[in-house]
C-alpha cells in the first residue's frame, strides 16, 4: 500500500508535500464558504468600519460628546459644523453617536463574554460527566429558562443602581442559558468520538479532557452563537436604557440616544433617526455574520 | 401523561418559590422605600406608616408572613395607591395587557406562518430572500424604534390613528379598535419575524419528506399538498415557541405600554419598581412567572398531543 503511494520522482514528492501543507481543514472550508456569502462579507466590512469608528472616532470628532453649547441648541443636520445636528443641550449628535456606539458594542462584547465563560463551562461539564449530575444541571437550566428574566434584570438595576459593571453581569447571566444547552448537546456527541477515547485511554484526567479536548472542538457552534448573542445583548441594554435604567448621562448608549430621541421626535426627528439607523445597521451586521457563519460551519444545511 | 403532569407541577412549585424569594429580597435590598417619594415625612409619621404595613418588623418575619399571605391568595394592599389592593390593580391592568398581547400573538401567527410558507415554497427565489430580509429586519429593529416611528407617521403626520391611550368604555367598538392598532402591530412585528423564520425552516424540511413526495406522486395539486399535508407538520415546532413568545410579548408590553400610555400590568410593574411599591411588583412577578410556567407546560402537552412521535416521560 505504502509502496504504491510513494512518490516516484522528486517532482512528485514536492507536489505531495505542497498538497499536504495546503490540506483543507474544516476551517479552510468554512472560510471559503463564508467569503462566498455576500451578505456576510458586506456585514463584516461594515461592522469593521463601525468598530473602528467607535474606537477612534471620538478622538477625531470636532466636538466632545458632553460639551454643552447653549448657542447651538437643536441645530438640524448638515449645519453649523454639526454633521448630524445637535440635541436640546446643543451637544453634537455625531460625537454622542460615536460614544454611544462604543458603549453599546462594549456592553455587547463583555456581557457576551460573561455568558460564554459560564455557558461553556457549565454545558461542557454537564455534557461530559453525564448521568444524574447532567440531569440535575440541565433541570436547573430549564427552571431558569422559564423565569421572566426581564423582571429580574429590572429589579437588579433598581436594587443596585445604574452600575455599568453590574449591567454586564446581569445581562451576561441571563444569556448563558442557551449557550449551556448548545454546548452540552455538542459535548454529548463529542464524548463518543475516538480522540476523546484515546485521551481517556492515555490516562488524562476528566478536567484535562474537558479543557483540552472537548472545549476546543466546541468552537464552531459557540462562535455562531456568540455572534448572535452580541446583538441580543445590545438590544437588551437598549431596552433597559429605554426604561430609564441604562447608562447614565452624560455618557450614552445607542438605546439611551434612541429613547431620548423618541421623546423629542416631533421637534428634532434626526435625534431619533440617526441613532435608530446606527443601531439597526449594527444589529443587522451581527445577524448576517452569524447566519453566514452558521451556514459555513454547518455544511448540512447548505 | 398523568405522571408527566405531576412531575412538571412538582418542579413548578419550587420554581415559583425561587421567583418569589429572589424578587422579595431584591426589592427590599433596593435603596429607598415606598414612602419617600412624597413630601418628606416626619420620622414619627414615617414610623407609624411603616408599622401600619408591618414594614418595621425583621425582614425574615416579613418574608415568612408574605409567603403565608400569598399561599392564602392575599397579595396585600398597594403601598403607593392607598385605596387599592394588588388584586384590584391586577384585575384592572391584566385584561388590557392580555387583550393587546393576545391580539399581537394571533396577528403574528397568521402573518408569520403565511410569510414563512410563501418563502419556503419559493426557496432561494426573490420572494424567499425578501421575506428573510424582512425577518432579519424585524428582529433587529427594537420595539421602541418602530413605535415612535409609526406614531410619527400614522398619528402625527397622517392623523389616521390616535397617538396613545386606552379607549374609554363608552367608545364604540370601531373607534376603540383604532387605539389598539399601533400597539398591537408594534408588539407583533418581532414575533412575525421569528415565526416566519421558524415556519420557513419547518416547511422546507417537511417538503423534502417522503409522505409529501407520496402526495405529490398521487397527483394532488400543489396547494392542497401544502395546506393539508405539509403545513400541519411544519407548524408543529411553533407550538413549543408558545412559551418564549409569551415571554417576548410580556417584555415587549413593558415598552409598548409605556410608549402608548396604556394602563396595563407592564406599566404597573415598571412604575412599581421605580417607586418601590413592593407588593405590586411582587404580585406582577408572581402572576407572570405562573403564566409563563403554565404556557410552557401547555406547549409540551399540546406538542405531544399533536405529534404522535413524541412521548411524554
Amino acid at each position: 500500500m505504502s509502496a504504491t503511494l510513494a512518490p516516484r520522482s522528486k517532482d512528485g514528492a514536492e507536489t505531495m508535500a505542497r498538497v499536504a501543507a495546503r490540506g483543507r481543514s474544516l476551517w479552510d472550508d468554512a472560510r471559503r464558504r463564508l467569503l462566498r456569502n455576500k451578505a456576510a462579507v458586506a456585514s463584516m466590512i461594515v461592522l469593521g468600519l463601525l468598530v473602528a469608528a467607535a474606537l477612534i472616532g471620538p478622538y477625531l470628532a470636532p466636538f466632545r460628546y458632553d460639551a454643552i453649547n447653549k448657542d447651538d441648541v437643536w441645530v438640524g443636520p448638515l449645519s453649523a459644523g454639526h454633521l448630524l445636528g445637535t440635541d436640546s443641550l446643543g451637544r453634537d449628535l455625531l460625537a454622542r453617536l460615536l460614544i454611544g456606539l462604543r458603549v453599546s458594542l462594549a456592553i455587547g462584547v463583555v456581557a457576551t463574554f460573561v455568558s460564554l465563560v459560564i455557558g461553556v463551562a457549565y454545558g461542557a461539564v454537564a455534557g461530559y460527566l453525564g448521568g444524574r449530575l447532567d440531569e440535575a444541571m440541565m433541570r436547573i437550566v430549564d427552571v431558569l429558562y422559564s423565569l421572566p428574566f426581564i423582571f429580574f434584570v429590572i429589579l437588579l438595576m433598581v436594587t443596585f443602581g445604574r452600575n455599568f459593571i453590574l449591567m454586564f453581569v446581569a445581562i451576561g447571566a441571563v444569556e448563558w442559558l442557551t449557550m449551556a444547552r448548545i454546548v452540552r448537546g455538542q459535548t454529548l456527541s463529542l464524548k463518543q468520538k475516538e480522540f476523546v477515547e484515546a485521551a481517556r485511554a492515555a490516562g488524562l484526567s476528566r478536567g484535562a479532557i474537558i479543557a483540552r479536548h472537548i472545549v476546543p472542538n466546541l468552537l464552531g457552534p459557540v462562535v455562531v452563537y456568540v455572534t448572535l448573542t452580541i446583538p441580543a445583548v445590545i438590544l437588551a441594554e437598549s431596552f433597559l436604557s429605554f426604561l430609564g435604567l441604562g447608562v447614565q448621562e452624560p455618557l450614552t448608549s445607542l438605546g439611551t440616544l434612541i429613547s431620548r430621541g423618541a421623546a423629542d421626535m416631533e421637534l428634532a426627528p434626526w435625534l431619533l433617526i440617526f441613532p435608530s439607523v446606527a443601531m439597526m445597521v449594527t444589529l443587522m451586521c451581527f445577524n448576517f455574520i452569524g447566519d453566514g457563519l452558521r451556514d459555513a460551519l454547518d455544511p448540512k444545511d447548505r | 401523561m398523568l405522571r408527566f403532569l405531576l412531575r412538571r407541577l412538582l418542579v413548578a412549585v419550587p420554581t415559583l418559590f425561587l421567583v418569589i424569594t429572589a424578587a422579595f429580597f431584591m426589592m427590599r435590598a433596593a435603596p429607598g422605600s415606598p414612602f419617600d417619594l412624597d413630601r418628606k415625612l416626619s420620622p414619627e409619621i414615617e414610623a407609624s406608616v411603616k408599622a401600619k404595613y408591618g414594614l418595621d418588623r425583621p425582614l425574615g418575619v416579613q418574608y415568612l408572613d408574605y409567603l403565608g399571605d400569598v399561599a392564602r391568595g392575599d397579595f396585600g394592599p398597594s403601598l403607593k395607591y392607598k385605596d387599592k389592593t394588588v388584586l384590584q390593580i391586577v384585575r384592572d391592568g391584566f385584561p388590557k395587557s392580555v387583550t393587546i398581547g393576545l391580539s399581537a400573538l394571533i396577528l403574528a401567527a397568521v402573518i408569520g406562518v403565511a410569510l414563512g410558507v410563501a418563502a419556503a415554497v419559493r426557496q432561494n427565489q426573490a420572494a424567499d430572500y425578501g421575506v428573510m430580509t424582512v425577518a432579519v429586519l424585524g428582529v433587529c429593529i427594537p420595539t421602541f424604534v418602530t413605535a415612535p416611528l409609526l406614531v410619527l407617521l400614522f398619528a402625527s403626520k397622517l392623523g389616521v390613528l390616535p397617538t396613545a391611550g386606552w379607549p374609554s368604555d363608552t367608545e364604540p367598538l370601531a373607534g376603540a379598535v383604532r387605539y389598539l392598532i399601533l400597539p398591537v402591530v408594534v408588539l407583533a412585528l418581532p414575533q412575525i419575524a421569528i415565526i416566519s423564520r421558524l415556519t420557513r425552516a419547518g416547511m422546507i424540511e417537511v417538503l423534502q419528506s417522503n409522505y409529501v413526495r407520496t402526495a405529490r406522486a398521487k397527483g394532488l395539486p400543489g396547494r392542497s399538498i401544502i395546506v393539508r399535508h405539509a403545513l400541519r407538520a411544519a407548524v408543529l415546532p411553533l407550538v413549543s415557541y408558545l412559551g418564549p413568545a409569551c415571554a417576548g410579548l410580556i417584555t415587549g408590553s413593558l415598552v409598548v405600554e409605556q410608549i402608548f400610555q396604556l394602563p396595563g400590568l407592564g406599566r404597573s410593574f415598571v412604575i412599581g419598581a421605580l417607586q418601590r411599591d413592593y407588593t405590586v411588583v411582587m404580585g406582577v412577578v408572581i402572576l407572570y412567572a405562573t403564566l409563563i410556567l403554565a404556557l410552557n407546560l401547555l406547549a409540551d402537552v399540546l406538542y405531544a398531543a399533536l405529534d404522535p412521535r413524541v412521548k411524554l416521560s
